[in-house]
Order: structure tokens, then sequence, then C-alpha cells
């Protein structure tokens, strides 16, 4: 079952999918199995064999009412993260062809994008990989008609507003415009996924010669601070 | 030092495989596990355990596999030629494997997707909670030649030579669907022409999906290709944009941008897991209150696979030293009766 906050991303929505899904999992009705948040809907898998739609469609709607879901906090434990990455050159091609249809040039597009401080919307299509918003309307740049057939693991892309920073090898519609060493997902790790909804990132410029240097670090440079 | 199934010779597709890892959907990470969930429980159910122990997936073709001790196998899913030191053996069926003895497994007769199963089950690392190797995300790797896969123990091991009957679906056919979030995308004209077309399995396949091919122009939703991204379950259909229907399977991503048609009922997509390229297959709306219910029939087929074991009984074209037998014993010369 999918309870959804608007059509549009918008950062109210945004908000309201992520305290929904925090309050639902505090509530846990019964039957529930597992819940997930995309950009503006909340997301609840259960077994229709064991409770039915309309119990668990009652406990849901209960819960709506309790209060104005677009009007809640953040989620609590947010940090803010500073990833180094190389925007550009040969480690990530598509810088100008983006800037170009933001209507920029390349440096702009630069200081642009490092200058946004962006928030982890939410977390999904693959292991640990964060959709990152919003950026200005300038940004509102449509994904590329051809798949790029493989876009590299810590490769930060672009498109309708939005940033991704890929955790796996993957194709991909949006437009690689920088470099990180971040490692997204960590399996053998305690912490697994590294990355959670809510959290604020700051992408900052550095050179090549900077990031080679930081290759065996899993968190490329990076550095996070506690912010709620 | 434990048990172990030692592998001689590895198909291309080879992956340990369990129920995946389901509750990682905020992650990012989809549950993947066994392909086929039902020949899972095929083989938990021959051999007597719990559903929940990995077995060896083997994707278009098996391989060659030694014995280190004694053990128990049951061979589940799409069916392939399987020979225990060369004398053929039934599918769907449990048997012994003695140490030292050499299980040959060739290609799939029907269907995509072989299992393997032993007594005790494929035993070593869990990641996540789960055995399963996770293709797509890169969690765990293929097994390779020379591996040796170690067993787990086994507490009450019950009888071998028993035979599943198993009801088909390695073949295609009629596969039911609900109604997606984002059916209403599409008008009554590609909903109709989404049930009443003849889709073939097209050779682009993986544990992330498959691809269906069909002669005639492409499906297109109303909303076009601007669909915020939103959850995605194995199952769900999603129209790429080549106008394709894509079946999502357990290695999924979970969110994504193409609208949905429909998404088929859990306990049918085993046979659109099984369909092998070529395949023919069709999809017919149901209702919620009919899919609650053939989810409830599949949920109590599951528990009942016990029960319907039967002795296996033995071909005697199968066994190739039919003549070394004693066939005979006890005969008379005829003037005692």
């Amino acid at each position: 079952m999918l309870v959804s906050f608007g059509d549009r991303l918008s950062e109210p929505a945004n908000r309201a999918a992520l305290a929904f899904r925090a309050a639902l999992d505090r509530a846990a009705p019964e039957g529930v199995e597992e819940t997930s948040t995309s950009l503006v809907s909340a997301y609840v898998r259960f077994d229709p064999v064991h409770r039915d739609h309309a119990g668990l469609r009652a406990d849901l709607d209960a819960l709506l009412q309790d209060r104005d879901w677009y009007e809640a906090d953040l989620p609590q434990g947010r940090r803010e993260w500073c990833i180094p990455t190389v925007f550009g050159t040969d480690l990530a091609p598509q810088l100008e062809e983006a800037a170009a249809a933001a209507g920029m040039t390349a440096d702009e597009a630069i200081a642009s994008i490092s200058e946004t401080v962006v928030r982890v919307q939410t977390i999904g299509f693959a292991p640990g990989q964060p959709y990152l918003g919003e950026l200005g309307p300038d940004w509102d740049i449509p994904r590329q008609k051809a798949l790029t057939e493989r876009i590299p693991e810590g490769a930060l892309a672009v498109a309708i507003r939005q940033l991704v920073l890929f955790s796996v090898s993957t194709p991909t519609g949006w437009r690689h415009i920088g470099q990180t060493g971040f490692r997204l997902f960590r399996p053998e790790a305690d912490t697994p996924f590294v990355l959670r909804p809510g959290d604020a990132v700051r992408f900052e410029p550095v050179s090549r010669e900077r990031l080679e240097a930081m290759k065996d670090d899993p968190d490329g440079g990076a550095r996070a601070k506690e912010v709620t | 030092m434990s048990r172990a199934l030692i592998v001689r010779r590895a198909g291309p597709g080879l992956t340990l495989q369990d129920r995946g890892r389901p509750g990682y959907m905020g992650f990012g990470l989809s549950p993947g596990g066994a392909a086929d969930r039902l020949a899972l429980a095929e083989g938990a159910a021959l051999l007597g355990q719990d559903d929940g122990l990995a077995a060896l997936e083997m994707a278009g073709m098996g391989g060659e596999f030694e014995a280190d001790s004694d053990m128990r196998i049951a061979l589940t899913g799409a069916p392939m030629r399987a020979a225990i030191d060369g004398t053929r053996v039934a599918w769907h069926a449990s048997h012994a494997l003695p140490a030292g003895a050499r299980l040959t497994i060739g290609g799939a007769e029907a269907g995509s997707y072989g299992y393997l199963h032993v007594g005790g089950g494929f035993a070593g690392e869990t990641c996540l909670g789960s055995r399963s190797v996770h293709v797509a995300s890169g969690l765990g790797s293929a097994v390779e030649s020379e591996a040796r896969l170690e067993i787990g123990e086994e507490s009450a091991p019950v009888e071998v030579n028993r035979l599943l009957p198993v009801e088909p679906r390695f073949a295609g056919g009629t596969v039911r669907v609900v109604p997606s979030l984002q059916t209403d995308f599409f008008d009554a004209g590609q909903i109709e022409r989404f049930e009443t077309t003849r889709f073939k399995r097209d050779a682009r396949g993986s544990r992330m999906g498959v691809r269906l091919d069909f002669d005639g122009e492409g499906f297109h939703s109303d909303a076009g290709l601007s669909v915020l991204s939103e959850v995605v379950v194995p199952g769900d259909i999603q129209i790429t944009g080549d106008g394709a229907p894509f079946v999502l399977l357990g290695e999924c991503q979970t969110t994504g941008g193409y609208p949905r048609i429909a998404s088929v009922l859990p306990c049918d997509l085993p046979t659109v897991v099984q369909a092998a390229p070529g395949t023919a297959l069709r999809f017919r709306f149901v209702t919620l209150e009919e899919a609650v219910e053939a989810e409830r029939r599949a949920a109590t087929h599951r528990k009942g696979l016990r029960s319907a074991l039967t002795p296996l009984v033995r071909d005697p074209h199968d066994i190739r030293n039919l003549l070394a037998y004693q066939l005979i014993s006890g005969a008379t010369a005829g003037r005692e009766l």
C-alpha cells in the first residue's frame, strides 16, 4: 500500500512522507512487514493473506488524521556531509553538456552546484543511493534520451533539479558531471548504508590529484558533522 | 572439517540463493533471493527441512559436482538432465549422493532456473541476514569451478527417493495481474491491447527483470516519461522508453520513473521467471479479492507440499545397468506347484 503526499516533488511533500513513515514505524500497525519512502510517498508492505486491505487502510487513515504531515520537521539525527568531488575532466565527461543545458558555462555550473547545500530526499534505486535536491530552477534539465551505458560507482549525475550520487556501476539516463570516492554501500561494515534521508550534502570541488590521494579512504575524504 | 559439495565444473550462472533480504527497501536494496521462490519450498519439502536454507540456483544449465561425504540432495525448478555416476536421476525428486559420487547436471529442458538443494542447506557467510548473491548490487559472487560449498548440519534427515508431483510452470501461459498505482496512466485501449497481446519472453533478461517482445506498436502512457520516481516492487510491469513491457524481478531497482501498467501476483511470478526466451506469456487482470484468494491458495499449496510426496519409482529404461540387478529370486523348476 502506498500513501502519497503529492504527484510532484516538493519540500513539504518530501518531509511529510519521511515523517509519516517514521510515525508508522513507531505505531507498528498489525501485519506491517516493511516500510519505505520514495520522494513523496510512504510504502507499506504487508501480507494480505494475514491482514486484509480494508483493515490496514483504516489504520493508515487514522494515522493520517493525527496531524498536518506537511508541517512535519525533518527526521532527527541528521548530519551535514562535505564530499570532495572532481567536476568535469575525463572522470566526469558530461559537465559541459549539462552546463549548456542549464544555460551556464562549466565554471558557473561548478559554482552553482558546489555552493548549493542539497538534502537527501530519499534513498533508492540501488543500495544506499541518494536522490539529492533541490537545485535551482536552471537545473530543470531533462534526462538524456539515450542511456549512458555505464556510470561508475561514486559518480555524481544531474537531471530535473536533482542530483544522484551512484552507489553501484549502472546504466543511467542522468548526466555525469562529477566524480567522488565516496562508497555509499559497504555490505561488510556495521553501517552498510551511509547516508540517511534528511542528511545535508555539499559537493566540494577538488583536483583530480587530491581525489586520487584519497582513494584508499572509503569516505573519499568526506567529512560529516551532526546537525540535530 | 565440515561436509562440502565440491564444484568440479560450474555452469555460467550458479549462485547460492535463499529467501533474500526483505526489509532493506528503504535503504535502496531490493530483496533478491531465489528467482523461483516456489522451487525453494519444493526443495525444502523434498528434504524435510526449512525453506529458509540456501540452495544452488542454476541459470540455464548446471555443472558437475562431487560429494566429499554422504549427503542428500533434491532437484527442483526448471527440469535439467541430471545423472549420478552416469545414471539418469529424476527431477523434482530427492536422492542420496554418497561420498565420492559425481552429480552431473546439464542444460534446462524447459524453463530457466533449476535448483540443487542439499540436506542441511548450503552454509557459508551471511551478509545482512542472507546467503543470497545479489548480482545487481555486487553482494557476493557467482560460484566458480573448484569451489567448495560447505553444507550445514542435519538434525533428523528424512528418507530420500521421494518424488514431488509438480504443476507445470515452465512453459509460459496466462499470468494474473492487478492494477499498479500507475495503471490509470494508460487509456482503455492500451489496457485492452495489453490483455489481448501474446507476448514472448525476450532473450534480454536477468535476475533484475525480463523484457517482453511482441508484434505491433509499443505501449505508451498519457503521462509520458515525466513521471516522478516512485516505489518499485518485484512483479511490477514497467513500460520502458521503447514501449516494451519489462517485468521486474527480485533484484529490481527499488524506485523507478517508468510508468507501470500492472503488477504480477507473487504466486504467478514463478511462471514469468521460468519462461525461457521465446516462451509465450499473456496477462489477465483480476480483482483485488481474486488476487488475495489466489495468494491464500498458493500459501495452502506450499504448506501441503510435504504431504504430496510420493515414493520415487525408477523407470527400468533409466537404469543403465539393469542386467546387473537380480530381478528374479526364488525361482523353482515348477514341479513343486
